[in-house]
């Protein structure tokens, strides 16, 4: 196993390095960090922007070849270069994963398990109200877009406050400063991120839970009809504890393949997440680095987004392994 | 006793399919009850009623008694405590029927520990006692491997075990065998009745396959239509079969001790061909009506009830019982007016397909996606055959012999990895793309399975059309004249493949494999996915077919007993291997290789008398793994007579692998065996 998990790896290293190889060229050759210098008021002489430029390695009047030499020689010090005004791009882009993480975890493991548990459900009821009911829930949330399902949830809260004249609920930023500072202490302030958690949570668990029951349901309505459950029942179990320890381990092994690439794109995903409820993580820094035209900041998300659907496959193929003895076994294939 | 007592049971499947219309039936303790019908009979639907396994929304009433107790009605939890302790079932499909995610071992500790509430590792020692029960060797190892480890006929094993755990009062088997080739079939069946010897079960064995159940069940009961036509002991069923379905089924049977294939079961017509009566059978009359022989106006009447016709509570539900007393009468003889045209001897005959030394590897990698090759299949290794014009050659053996690999290679019309094909007398090694295309006309296919190898999406006209188009022919009226040529009706043409029977669309496939009028046909298990009755119009017609256009066959089986009905030549193979190769007649009257006496020992014969009477050497185990065949003979691990062998005499098949030679006083026969059973005779 460790062997195959090895060349495994050294597989997708090589793909990591193709995909970060093609975001960097084609961020800097489409982005134009020099146009940030140009908008500013006194406009600064061409030498100083030059120098500047391509002290950061962002000037457009170096040849590609010899801009993505220098890119690479920083990676593989583990440098990811700097912003176009200077910053360490290593610094800002690991703060910012951390806050992504924060923001996303939570409402991610929430909306799969509550997505397959209710997949699950509606495919036993297959038909029956409940079946309607997560159906039309989960098409629901599908059909609306996350900006307009966020900014209703934020409506809905901003009602809710007004009426219980409370502040329940809180959907802008992170923290608010100064919360650990009140009579409750650092409870306090973890109340507060409670707070400002709650809807951008809500937020993501609904449109990843919209997406897994309808997985989970199709998944399971393949092997309600199995012969194995049925065995399972003519042994004598309940139809339920034969649908659970039967029907549902095995059709959570196809699940694995989208539990793992969707969390490595729900990093990327998260960015209308973070814009709308003012975290200031990984997603939101790709778009402003974007308009910014702040090439290594591009390259860097992207390259961390590559490695980590990836690393998502990866964990899917060990996965895939635990679960499923067919696969363990390696036999003839 | 009693054990099992089920009284008009009625299953009624939305919106109105009545599947199954007033069964009863009643089993008693050690006793094997065997429920006989073709698909759509009810007779699955009959025994999930009785578990009561069937799906929500389906209608069931009546009553089913075990051991007095009524289960009709009960609830789900109340139920599911019977199941698996008093009440077990055994599942056609061994596959399917077992968890795939856990091992065999926890899955049958679980069925102890449900009921008994037994030590997880009390349990686990049980079900190693049960598996060693059941033969599975090496049980204690083996109960920690998964299902897809084991062969088909061990997981079957694995069924009965998981069955048998709770010492149940009743066993409920449908279609045991089905999956199985005929050697583990006689395995299972062996195993069977050590279940039923070690627990005292009564056992309702359900089949198709009246074979099966002739020498095991004390009782046979017929279903038709969802309904019990006729029931009583098993010898009387036999013997004298009452009501004129039971006696078609019976005479449509392909027997391995019949009289011999060529010409021989000519006089017998396909009796009780047609649809089967299906899902909503019209009302208040028999619903075997329309494939009847005897029927006068009183069937039209009313539905008959069941009336004692024999001995032993043998019943029958047929209105006209006196014209079937002697039932070599009911069904009428065709009067064969013509002939088939006499052959010229086969050595004049010209030869349409030489297979000479065909080899074909498949490689094997190992690991789940770190794919390195571990070795090869000796899917077909050194076969070599011919075939002469207007002649069937079948080829016989267990799955994963290589028969089917045998005759793709044929039909790629490539450069085989070694050896020879000549088809027609042109190398395919050497043909051109152009000429290959055009030697694909002579060479055509018919599949096994007529439900998927017919595109769902095509008319049946555009799927006849389709090779004319292929090759440029003109259509005009060659659809009508292929449909007319496998006696199917005009109007089918119209249709789509999911609106014909089974038996309509394997005529449909073969129809479009004579489009292009070929010289050889292979024929891929061409009727194994039919019932016996439409088998039997099939094969009628395959050889009427043969006769009239002077073909060639291919005929690629398991089923012993239908080869001997529509082959001239037989040749069995065993692990990539021809084994013994001649004449229908000579091979099953006197075989030569070990193999092929105790592949025909194991074919069941359905005559309860002769079945119980029969002394067989069942082949022990299963076929050696073909990525690694043994040194020597390869067949020695599992041959009878090497056990028998002195320590001289086995040497040789320990290092010598036996090349095929001439046995008997034919010249076209051949065995590959150092110690031939008619050679052995010649000696003595």
């Amino acid at each position: 196993m460790a062997a195959f998990l090895l060349r495994r790896l050294a597989n997708y290293a090589v793909l990591v390095v193709l995909a970060a190889s093609l975001a960097y060229l084609l961020a800097a050759a489409a982005l134009t960090p020099r146009a940030n210098y140009e908008g500013r008021a006194p406009r600064p002489p061409e030498a100083v922007v030059d120098a500047q430029l391509t002290r950061f390695n962002l000037n457009d009047r170096t040849p590609l070849a010899e801009r993505y030499g220098t890119w690479v020689a920083g990676l593989a010090r583990g440098d990811f270069g700097r912003t176009w005004q200077g910053e360490p791009v290593n610094a800002e882009l690991w703060r910012r994963l951390g806050v992504s993480l924060r923001l996303l975890v939570l409402g991610a493991v929430l909306g799969s398990a509550l997505g397959v548990l209710a997949g699950a459900y509606a495919a036993v009821r297959r038909g029956r109200t409940a079946d309607l009911l997560v159906t039309f829930l989960s098409y629901l949330v599908l059909a609306v877009p996350v900006f307009v399902l966020a900014v209703l949830l934020q409506i809905v809260a901003s009602r809710t406050n007004q009426a219980t004249g409370l502040r329940v609920f809180e959907w802008v930023g992170e923290t608010t400063p100064g919360a650990s500072d009140g009579p409750f202490g650092a409870l306090g302030g973890l109340g507060d991120r409670v707070r400002h958690l709650l809807l951008p949570t809500a937020t993501i668990a609904l449109a990843q839970f919209a997406l897994y029951s309808r997985y989970q349901r199709s998944m399971m309505l393949d092997v309600l009809q199995a012969d194995f459950v049925r065995t399972a029942r003519a042994k004598g179990l309940r139809r339920r504890d034969a649908l659970l320890r039967h029907g549902l381990r095995t059709a959570l092994i196809p699940m694995t393949t989208y539990f793992a690439y969707t969390s490595g794109l729900l990093l990327l995903g998260g960015m209308f997440t973070e814009k709308l409820f003012g975290w200031h993580g990984v997603g939101e820094w790709l778009i402003d680095s974007v308009t910014r035209g702040d090439v290594n900041a591009v390259a860097a998300v992207n390259c961390v987004a590559a490695a980590a659907v990836l690393l998502a496959g990866m964990a899917s193929d060990v996965m895939y392994g635990v679960l499923d003895p067919r696969v363990r076994t390696g036999a003839v294939a | 006793m009693n054990v099992l007592e089920v009284t008009d049971l009625r299953v009624g499947f939305a919106p109105d399919v009545q599947a199954v219309r007033g069964v009863g039936l009643s089993v008693g303790q050690g006793e094997v009850l065997g429920i006989v019908g073709e698909s759509g009979s009810g007779k699955t639907a009959l025994a999930l009623a009785v578990m009561g396994l069937l799906p929500e929304g389906t209608r069931t009433s009546g009553s089913v008694r075990l051991r007095g107790e009524e289960l009709l009605g009960r609830s789900d939890r109340e139920l599911s405590r019977v199941r698996g302790k008093d009440l077990a079932m055994v599942f056609q499909d061994p596959l399917s029927a077992l968890t795939p995610v856990y091992a065999v071992g926890d899955q049958i500790a679980e069925t102890i520990r449900i009921h008994s509430g037994a030590t997880r590792a009390a349990a686990r020692a049980r079900a190693v006692e049960l598996l060693d029960l059941v033969g599975i060797p090496g049980a204690a190892r083996r109960a920690r491997a998964y299902p897809h480890e084991f062969s088909g006929g061990m997981r079957q094993r694995v069924m009965i075990a998981m069955a048998i755990a709770n010492d149940p009062v009743a066993i409920l088997a449908d279609e045991p065998t089905t999956a199985l080739d005929v050697t583990i079939q006689a395995q299972v069946l062996d195993v069977l009745r050590v279940a039923k010897e070690a627990t005292g079960a009564a056992i309702v064995l359900i089949t198709h396959d009246l074979a099966v159940v002739a020498g095991f069940a004390d009782r046979v009961m017929v279903m038709y239509a969802g309904r019990a036509v006729e029931s009583g002991p098993v010898d009387e069923i036999y013997r004298r079969p009452r009501m004129p379905y039971t006696i078609g089924l019976l005479q449509s049977l392909p027997r391995v001790d019949g009289p011999a294939g060529e010409g021989a079961a000519r006089g017998r017509r396909a009796p009780i061909e047609g649809p089967p009566s299906g899902a909503a059978p019209p009302p208040a009359r028999c619903p075997f009506l329309p494939r009847c022989p005897v029927a006068d106006a009183a069937c039209a009447a009313a539905e008959p009830e069941p009336i004692l016709v024999g001995p032993g509570g043998h019943v029958a539900a047929c209105v006209n019982t006196s014209a079937t007393a002697d039932p070599a009468a009911v069904f009428p003889v065709p009067d064969v007016a013509v002939p088939p045209p006499a052959r010229r001897p086969r050595r004049e005959r010209p030869i349409v397909l030489e297979v000479a030394d065909l080899v074909r590897h498949h490689p094997v990698y190992r690991g789940a996606l770190l794919r390195r090759r571990a070795g090869s299949v000796h899917a077909v290794d050194g076969v070599g055959f011919d075939v002469r014009e207007g002649e069937t050659l079948a080829l016989v053996g267990e799955s994963g012999c290589g028969k089917t690999t045998a005759l793709m290679e044929i039909l790629r019309l490539a450069r085989p990895q070694r050896g020879r094909v000549a088809v027609l007398g042109e190398d395919t090694a050497a043909l051109s793309p152009a000429r290959r295309k055009a030697l694909r006309r002579d060479v055509q296919v018919v599949f096994q399975d007529p439900f998927t190898s017919l595109d769902p999406r095509m008319r049946v006209a555009d799927i006849l059309a389709e090779p004319l188009t292929t090759h440029g022919l003109p259509i005009g009226r060659r659809v009508e004249e292929l449909l007319d040529l496998v006696g199917l009706e005009p109007a089918h043409a119209g249709r789509y493949p999911h609106g014909l029977s089974g038996g309509q669309r394997q005529r449909v496939g073969i129809a479009r494999a004579l489009a292009l009028e070929p010289r050889l046909l292979l024929l891929d298990e061409p009727v194994a996915s039919l019932d016996v009755s439409v088998q039997a119009g099939v094969m009628d017609l395959l050889e009427e077919l043969r006769a009239r256009l002077g073909l060639a066959y291919l005929f690629v089986a398991h089923d012993l007993a239908v080869v001997r009905r529509i082959a001239d030549r037989v040749a069995v193979m065993h692990l990539g291997r021809i084994v013994e190769i001649g004449s229908v007649d000579e091979v099953y009257g006197a075989p030569a290789h070990p193999y092929t006496r105790a592949l025909l020992d194991a074919v069941p014969l359905p005559d309860p008398f002769l079945e119980r009477r029969r002394r067989r050497v069942p082949l022990r185990g299963d076929p050696p793994d073909p990525t690694d065949p043994p040194p020597g003979c390869r067949f020695r691990s599992r041959c009878p007579r090497y056990t028998a062998l002195d320590a001289v005499e086995s040497r040789l098949c320990d290092e010598h692998d036996p090349r095929p030679r001439a046995v008997g006083h034919d010249a076209d026969r051949s065995v590959a065996c150092h110690h031939p059973l008619i050679a052995a005779k010649v000696e003595l």
